[in-house]
């Protein structure tokens, strides 16, 4: 058969089943990072859980023990409940940032330049939120424990508090995190249809009716990004509780994410293995909101096709 | 637009929004404001416990001790070293995977989208040890390529949700209209796609460089000199040294915290031009 | 296994050294540390010195942060091991001797008479019979106090316990934190409940107890806690909020009395503003006068990796360090205490206070909580000395959490 046709039924083989093979082409150099350097720790990290391991010596294997010693563990169960309070109060910040954003939707002069002001804590890491905030609770000199002074008459230290610390945490939190869902919603903002708005004020709509029934549903994929990352951010808050307290005073700030590097990385102490059984664990927890989010979406999509 | 132009209230209403923006900026910010106050305090002011008052004087040179007695020039070296090789791979490797997953329907498409997004909700330290001796085997520990190579692969879950949910939203039709032209796949991604994706590449790259700048675990897991460290890392540790000398701690802190501030001013006009050129179809 | 891998890298290292030696260059020795600032200087001097004294050896320093060390040692012994590093003494170099990743430095004691010389922390670096470093420095700890405060509420400095906690009342009525302290990183709050179970109930008791031969929940435990429930309504109420520098602060103004520190402190506080004539520095009081008295001086000391690449070179470092006109030299600068009894201290007056109340202790010398007993339990303890000092009527649910650790980290 002549060389051209051969080539020819090649190009045509090719072009035949591109879109087949495009997609996996596409996706090899992403999926095999992913897979390197995330799903396969993962894995390794459920195995390790099962043995007692500290980092230098040989592993020990435990079976189950980890978990049996995990679920009589109180600090588990401070983490476990401080985990919760973070997640209900840390989604406070996207009905905030919300507010914000529709506040600064709009054109006057200068208004670019208070966008990008606002989203300032944000760009801010979390090391330094951390020791901005502890500044301004700090006993004695602390903006924060001023006022408290001057409001209630006692003299509060809020990261010395066992019942206020986490709280005191979350709202350091929740600055840069409002910030976030604010850049959000106003580029949400920016994409809804104008035509679309046009046509409810004609039809009289105004105010929260126009929010909810004509903007609120065009900003669903902003929305959906900001709960989910700020799902992350709560149940991930490390970096503030590792500035801020150190999961203190005397373990009443601890979280999930803090037990878990506490108990297999700080100086006191390096059980890798039973840190790993906290980080499965909470890996477990956040699986049930995945699979709520993944369902949802499943559920959207089916309805947008 | 919504909520209702201001301008359509009448001119009070304009001046009175105009008046409460800066008002609500400044409560906004206070927080900054006052470490930013403190940063050019004098060391003899807070050691007298004057912490928010007046400063007694501005000492513009709390900034130039920071750069002479501590490392923090090279922290942020390092920090940008990191921080835009990682940037340009994570964004181009989810506009591949956002393009594979958003346009293209095949079976496994949900279930690898789950697996990137289920991959990024997990806690950084299930995948600590694993990674670490990883980095060891590879030669990387204590080297920026490393740190890089793990920020790339893990930033590659968030960016390929972002990435995908945006293309979903893009029309369809001029896909559709191209394969009828016969046009090859891949041509279709670079020229007809992609320039469609600039503001979401724009706004990507910005919570990239932020997240990657201000990430603080993998910094100190993953590095361990002055001449690698990022800021972050560096950051922290220069609070140990400086414990109680808040005027250096706030001035390393602004200093740390202007690059990406930098940035997103930057990437601000091109971000916003995408978004009206999108409008237009 | 451990012994294989050891003694294999040992004769690597010397097969290493002897091809190098045989092309006569200049040898390196790589010496990672942590050192503050001025320690830093210091040690730089030292290295100057040897590196004099040897010229065909050139020692490489590689400095960390402080706190990004103790995780960074764990990294780097297994990845990229140095000759030489810092650490500390006792049960903290316990878990990196067992895991064979400390080399064992005998001979070098046999050879160069440091039994006698190192004496005073020769216990506090032994594990199974053998050394497994060498200690440069340490430092005495105790009652820091506020002169010019005293003066303002004519208080006397105490000798007993009863004294001090009467003064504790003048303070109070002047609105006077009698004790100060910042837990924040919660090993301060460990100073005092060492110095109180020390005093208490001896050397011998503390010691059982950091090994985790004696109950938490025993008699003799709760006699401490009691003695400290005393002083406790008068220690500064934030103290879970602050870390030590602050508390410094507090005694500098004047808010606070007293402070259990180390000599460390000393510089913070002269940087303050305070001088030889408005601070003051007393040891602990007596609880028991039956119990001898014993002090607590935590050792910094330097050790050779099991990996390292030198090891002979390593070991001319180490006898270097524990001479008595090295240490006296290192020291001085340090503003600490040379551990060679050869050594001689310098004239101001809070070292020298140091010097005596150490060579004068009839009791033992104690490494500090967290040395002594093992990272874990130190860490659920220090937890607890934290937690009763904000929730004293807490103390038997403490002391039964401290029990159950007890039971499960000893095995």
């Amino acid at each position: 058969m002549p060389a051209a046709h051969q080539t020819q039924s090649k190009r045509s083989w090719w072009r035949a089943n591109q879109q087949r093979l495009t997609p996996w082409l596409f996706l090899a150099p992403g999926m095999a990072m992913f897979g390197l350097y995330v799903i396969w720790p993962i894995l390794d990290s459920f195995w390790l859980s099962l043995y007692d391991y500290d980092g230098l010596g040989a592993k020990e294997w435990l079976g189950l023990e980890n978990y049996r010693e995990l679920f009589a563990d109180q600090a588990f169960y401070t983490s476990l409940k401080n985990n919760v309070i973070w997640l209900v109060l840390y989604l406070l910040a996207v009905p905030a940032g919300l507010m914000i954003a529709l506040f600064l939707n709009q054109t006057v002069f200068g208004i670019r330049l208070y966008k990008s002001l606002f989203f300032f804590p944000f760009v801010i890491s979390q090391v330094v939120v951390g020791l901005i905030f502890s500044w301004f609770y700090a006993p004695r000199f602390g903006p924060m424990y001023h006022l408290l002074e001057w409001i209630t008459g006692q003299r509060i230290a809020i990261l010395a508090d066992p019942d206020l610390v986490t709280y005191g945490i979350i709202a350091a939190g929740l600055w840069p995190q409002i910030a976030y869902c604010m850049i959000l919603f106003l580029t949400g903002l920016n994409n809804v249809a104008p035509d679309q708005v046009e046509a409810a004020r004609l039809d009289g709509a105004k105010g929260w009716r126009m929010l909810w029934y004509v903007i609120l549903p065009q900003l669903r994929p902003a929305t959906f990004i900001a709960v989910v990352v700020t799902i992350i951010g709560a149940l991930r808050s490390f970096d503030l509780v590792s500035i801020m307290t150190s999961g203190g005073p005397f373990g009443s700030s601890r979280v999930l994410s803090f037990y878990m590097y506490e108990q297999a990385l700080s100086e006191y102490g390096y059980r890798m293995g039973y840190g790993a059984a906290i980080a499965v664990v909470l890996f477990l927890i956040m699986m049930v909101f995945i699979s709520g989010f993944i369902w949802k979406m499943v559920r959207d999509e089916k309805e947008g096709y | 637009m919504f909520p209702r132009p201001v301008q359509s209230r009448g001119p009070a209403a304009v001046a009175l929004y105009q008046i409460a923006l800066p008002i609500a900026l400044f409560l906004w910010l206070l927080p900054l404001l006052g470490v930013a106050v403190t940063s050019i305090r004098p060391a003899s002011d807070l050691a007298q416990g004057n912490y928010f008052g007046m400063p007694s004087a501005f000492a513009w040179g709390n900034y130039v001790e920071v750069f002479t007695q501590s490392p923090i020039g090279r922290y942020m070296l390092n920090s940008l070293v990191v921080t835009i090789p990682t940037v340009i791979g994570a964004v181009a490797l989810s506009c591949l995977t956002g393009f594979a997953l958003g346009v293209y329907r095949f079976k496994g498409n949900l279930l690898i989208f789950f697996l990137f997004v289920a991959g990024n909700f997990v806690p950084f330290q299930i995948l600590m040890v694993p990674v670490r001796d990883m980095t060891v085997q590879l030669g990387l520990y204590n080297t920026a390529t490393g740190l890089i190579l793990f920020h790339i692969a893990f930033q590659a879950g968030f960016c390929t949700l972002f990435m995908r949910n945006f293309i979903r939203a893009l029309p369809r039709e001029l896909i559709e209209a191209a394969r009828v032209e016969g046009v090859a796949e891949w041509r279709i991604f670079w020229f007809i796609v992609l320039p469609l994706m600039r503001p979401a590449i724009a706004a990507l790259s910005v919570l990239v460089f932020t997240f990657i700048w201000n990430d603080f675990f993998w910094a100190t897991v993953l590095t361990t000199s002055a001449e690698t460290q990022p800021v972050t890392a560096g950051l922290s540790s220069l609070n140990g040294q400086w414990i109680a000398r808040w005027h250096l701690v706030s001035a390393g802190s602004i200093l740390a915290a202007l690059p990406p501030v930098i940035m997103f001013f930057a990437m601000q006009k091109h971000f916003i031009a995408g978004l009206t050129l999108g409008a237009v179809k | 296994m451990k012994h294989l891998t050891r003694r294999a890298g040992l004769a690597i290292g010397i097969a290493a050294l002897a091809v190098s030696a045989a092309q006569a260059q200049q040898r390196t020795l790589r010496y990672y540390a942590d050192f503050d600032p001025a320690p830093l200087a210091a040690f730089e001097a030292a290295i100057a010195q040897f590196e004099a004294e040897h010229p065909d050896i050139d020692v490489v320093l590689q400095n960390f942060d402080h706190e990004g060390y103790k995780t960074a040692i764990r990294n780097f012994l297994t990845a990229d091991p140095p000759d030489l590093l810092n650490w500390y003494a006792g049960n903290r170099m316990a878990p990196f001797v067992e895991a064979g990743q400390f080399m064992d430095v005998s001979d070098v004691w046999a050879e160069h008479g440091l039994h006698e010389s190192l004496a005073s922390a020769a216990a506090s670096m032994t594990i199974d019979g053998r050394q497994w470093g060498v200690p440069y420095t340490y430092y005495q700890w105790g009652i820091y106090y506020n002169r010019s405060v005293y003066e303002q509420v004519g208080a006397q400095v105490p000798e007993t316990w009863d004294q001090f906690v009467a003064n504790c009342e003048l303070f109070a009525a002047a609105g006077i934190d009698c004790l100060t302290t910042g837990t924040r990183a919660l090993w301060p709050g460990a100073g005092i409940f060492d110095y109180m179970n020390l005093r208490t109930n001896g050397y011998e008791h503390h010691m059982a107890l950091t090994s985790g031969e004696i109950a938490w929940t025993d008699e003799t435990v709760r006699n401490t806690f009691a003695n400290w429930a005393r002083i406790q309504p008068f220690i500064t109420a934030s103290h879970a909020a602050i870390d030590w520098q602050d508390a410094a602060a507090l005694l500098v103004q004047g808010q606070a009395a007293n402070y259990v520190m180390g000599n460390f402190a000393v510089a913070v506080f002269k940087e303050g503003g305070m001088t030889n004539e408005t601070l003051g520095f007393m040891p602990f009081p007596t609880i028991n006068p039956d119990v001898p008295r014993a002090e607590e001086a935590p050792t910094d000391t330097i050790h050779i990796a099991a990996g390292a690449q030198n090891p002979e070179d390593a070991r001319t470092f180490l006898a270097f360090m524990a001479r008595a006109d090295v240490q006296t030299t290192l020291n001085a600068a340090l503003g600490q205490l040379p551990i060679n009894s050869g050594s001689t201290v310098g004239d101001d007056p809070f070292i020298q206070a140091g010097f005596e109340l150490l060579s004068t202790t009839p009791g033992g010398i104690a490494q500090f909580f967290d040395r002594d007993a093992p990272a874990e339990m130190a860490q659920v303890a220090m937890e607890g000395f934290q937690q009763f000092m904000v929730q004293p009527d807490q103390l038997d649910a403490i002391l039964e959490r401290l029990e159950a650790a007890r039971q499960r980290i000893y095995q």
